[in-house]
């Protein structure tokens, strides 16, 4: 049973982080793979903050989402000069970037060494030890930024996000300076990533910088592709898909010496075979 | 109080890798009419459009909107503060999103905050619907642009010109309608010359590009004739089509 509600927090850990690639990648085009480099800020932010103040982890959420915003325009600004391609290229930069101040930062990260003992979350002396508490706070989380999610996307604003990523250049032709719509949705999108980073730090009461390389992004990418592209439900769906579908198949019954790897294969075979037939991913409206 | 001429192009000029696609030109829009454009393949009409319209950056020279002061640069973004709205010769729509959502994305608010939290749902959805409505594209709100025939997309690219709401209201409108014709069925060439009847009626100027000289003759109030990005020739239409010269650069094409 722990073993579920294990999974289940992680589902809505990445459905967080999926929901909020989804509004860049999906909604307004913009190919970042750097969705890592904000989680990571939010779970360092929160790990610093509660084993050295001992502030009140919410306090740490709300810190890890100003300091988020304030580099994420930064990193959004300069990708803003890119296109296509090129944005996505510029885009990994700036996590590697990120990941090698997590490694190298020792006297604020401790580096490679991670930081060990951070506290879960406690409210009006009430301590979410359990992690069927967890859970639940976890779910809440998820679902306010499912609902922020879906009020953006079914705003005016998104309207003119998906118009963007249909056509910038006549997107502007009729009257939109459509750089501050990017830069909008590019903090925004990095903000929710970083209340994301936050849970894990608290969750797994550990942090340390091979959580959030560059390969993490990539994998949230592949949530929010196979998920299907443009739709917040499909992000959702995309999280619980590739995090249990290890999981499921770990009950397939491979032979015991070759099961690791050929569970590996057929994971790797079930992710090409949906993109072949279900190129818009589960729920998708929308293909690169 | 509106100005004689709503657009004026002074010595403009664009070169493409030495060549000269506006070569010092100078156009005045007289404000209320339908101003045709013609010219043959590559005289510059649609890089005339494109130049005031800040997809490409113009070389030298400047426009005036509406008596406006100079404006050595234009920015794509800034057009519609001057009143001033496109199509494009090869529809450039918005593919995947509905034909409902390609007109509302030009109605809504435009700044940041005020499209995060716009009220005006209900009123804008009715400004909408009557414009699909205008150019019979109706029932197929819901279906995304990317899926309508080549004509609706054409009539689809009209109405979002049409829905557009300019500016502070100051400014005459100025529409710059790159070859909405072509290729169409009798039945939509209709709507869409009765459309451009309408923007004039309204007050409106309109820039036609066109090839059909019926078309040009039946509609234009005044006409300018490109060839290698110079003026070859204005007038009123039945004018100057007669002229010897503007046969020539036709036939030579």
């Amino acid at each position: 049973m722990d073993y579920l509600i294990h999974l289940a927090i992680l589902v809505g850990i990445y459905s967080i982080l999926a929901i909020s690639l989804n509004l860049v990648v999906g909604y307004t085009g913009l190919l970042s793979i750097t969705q890592a480099a904000f989680y990571g800020i939010g779970a360092y932010a929160t790990a610093i903050l509660l084993t050295t103040t001992g502030v009140n982890f919410f306090v740490s959420v709300l810190l890890g989402i100003v300091i988020t915003a304030v580099v994420s325009l930064a990193i959004g600004y300069i990708l803003s000069k890119f296109r296509g391609d090129y944005y996505a290229l510029g885009s990994f930069g700036f996590n590697i970037i990120v990941f090698s101040i997590f490694l190298n930062w020792q006297s604020l990260t401790r580096g490679p060494l991670g930081i060990p003992g951070i506290p879960r979350p406690e409210i009006f002396g009430f301590t979410f030890s359990e992690n069927i508490h967890f859970l639940l706070l976890t779910a809440v989380f998820a679902i306010v930024i499912f609902l922020l999610a879906q009020y953006i996307t079914r705003s005016s604003f998104g309207r003119v996000l998906q118009a963007i990523r249909e056509d910038e250049k006549v997107t502007q032709v009729f009257g939109y300076n459509t750089i501050f719509f990017k830069l909008t949705i590019f903090v925004i999108g990095a903000c929710m990533a970083s209340v994301a980073g936050s849970l894990f730090a608290s969750y797994i009461t550990y942090v340390d910088p091979s959580s959030f390389t560059l390969a993490e992004s990539i994998f949230i990418l592949s949530v929010i592709v196979l998920g299907g592209l443009a739709d917040n439900t499909g992000a959702v769906c995309g999280a619980i898909f590739l995090i249990l579908l290890p999981e499921i198949l770990r009950f397939v019954g491979f032979p015991t010496d070759v099961a690791a790897q050929l569970r590996q294969a057929t994971y790797g075979l079930i992710l090409i075979l949906l993109m072949l037939y279900r190129p818009q991913g589960l729920m998708g409206k929308y293909k690169i | 109080m509106k100005k004689e001429f709503a657009l004026t192009v002074n010595k403009m000029a664009k070169h493409f890798d030495g060549v000269h696609a506006l070569d010092d030109l100078s156009l005045e829009f007289p404000t209320g009419e339908i101003i045709g454009l013609v010219g043959p393949n590559g005289s510059g009409k649609s890089t005339l459009v494109n130049v005031l319209t800040g997809i490409v950056n113009f070389d030298e020279g400047y426009l005036t909107v509406d008596g406006s002061k100079k404006i050595k640069k234009i920015q794509a973004y800034e057009i519609a503060d001057y009143g001033i709205t496109r199509t494009f010769q090869d529809s450039r729509l918005f593919e995947q999103m509905t034909v409902l959502d390609n007109i509302l994305v030009v109605i809504t608010k435009r700044g940041v905050i005020s499209s995060l939290f716009e009220t005006h749902k209900d009123f804008h959805l009715a400004h909408a619907y009557k414009i699909l409505e205008r150019v019979g594209l109706i029932e197929k709100k819901d279906e995304l642009a990317h899926d309508l025939s080549y004509g609706q997309r054409k009539l689809l690219e009209i109405g979002r010109a049409l829905a557009m709401k300019n500016g502070t209201g100051e400014h005459a409108e100025i529409f710059l309608l790159d070859e909405p014709f072509a290729g169409l069925f009798p039945e939509m060439r209709k709507v869409v010359s009765e459309i451009i009847l309408e923007m004039k009626q309204a007050g409106h100027t309109v820039l036609l590009i066109e090839h059909s000289m019926e078309i040009i003759r039946d509609l234009c109030d005044y006409l300018f004739v490109l060839d290698s990005g110079q003026l070859l020739a204005e007038g009123e239409p039945d004018a100057v089509l007669a002229r010897k010269s503007v046969v020539e650069a036709y036939l030579g094409e």
